[in-house]
């Protein structure tokens, strides 16, 4: 118990990365809900930086082996959204080549103590669903206490 | 009388005013007749067309793949796992009934899936087969 204690403290003081980095929004685009919760999750604009959206928002034709084209209207609109709302403290903690949310350092330092086999499960199947483990993401709570991992993967 | 005829065939055949699975389908009809005289979508020919397996996208490989064999019942995303609704109107009454949304979706998913754009004809084809009673 004591020594649970002093890790979490020296957690806190270090400032290592938390759920604080997903920013609640303000104000929600209702065709950024719409349009990016069609196929997946409307992941949270804070954890890319602004210039990672622009990039993947260039190229929706070709978003991750699937077309997922817009209206130019639509387009620019998403765009604008996600760059007002995008990472503001230690960009580049939040940003991949692949543009893959999964493969920023943020995200894999957070989910470090996730087994690999976990992933793979079939109620997971991908890093990319993160309702899985997070029942509240689609109203964007990744709160630590609420996380749910499902069957064999959790550590202590 | 044949004035009202010409508004009223003109009207159906502009997809952007289509609101319900029959409008849509005359409006894609139209649009067919217009390249094929005679045309008549088939529920058979959009059956097939539905499940068919094609070497674009391996994930994607087929209208099936997302959309289950079954258009009555909810299918998945192939590679995020996410519901999605029926595709039959019998089963889920909101298919089908905007135009810009169908185009849309049948823009994405004919070049993801098919390689192409869809013509009108396998568009009419495709709802013919999804409104099927049986």
């Amino acid at each position: 118990m004591n020594k649970s204690l002093l890790i979490l403290a020296l957690c806190a003081l270090s400032g290592l990365a938390r759920a604080d980095d997903v920013r609640p929004l303000g104000k929600v685009l209702p065709t950024w809900q719409n349009e990016c919760a069609a196929c997946h999750l409307a992941y949270p604009p804070s954890l890319l930086t602004a210039e990672d959206w622009k990039k993947m928002m260039s190229g929706l034709d070709r978003h991750f082996g699937a077309n997922a084209s817009l209206e130019p209207a639509d387009r620019a609109g998403i765009t604008t959204f996600l760059e007002q709302n995008a990472a503001r403290r230690k960009p580049e903690r939040h940003s991949a080549a692949s543009l893959r949310i999964t493969d920023t350092p943020w995200f894999q330092r957070e989910h470090r103590e996730v087994a690999s086999a976990t992933w793979k499960s079939s109620q997971v199947k991908s890093a990319a669903n993160c309702a899985a483990c997070h029942p509240g993401a689609a109203q964007g709570d990744f709160e630590e206490n609420r996380v749910r991992i499902p069957a064999a993967g959790r550590k202590g | 009388m044949k004035t009202l005829t010409l508004i009223l065939s003109l009207a159906v055949s502009a997809p952007v005013w289509a609101e319900t699975p029959a409008e849509l389908l005359a409006a894609y009809k139209a649009e067919a007749t217009q390249a094929q005289p005679g045309f008549t979508p088939s529920a058979e020919r959009g059956r097939q067309f539905f499940l068919a397996k094609r070497p674009v996208n391996d994930k994607m490989n087929s209208c099936a793949a997302c959309h289950t064999e079954n258009p009555r019942q909810a299918g998945s995303h192939v590679i995020t796992g996410k519901t999605i609704g029926a595709m039959a109107p019998a089963a889920n009454p909101e298919r089908f009934t905007s135009s810009a949304k169908v185009e849309k979706w049948f823009r994405r998913n004919c070049t993801e899936v098919v390689g192409r754009a869809c013509s009108a004809a396998e568009k009419a084809d495709f709802i013919q087969f999804l409104s099927a009673k049986a």
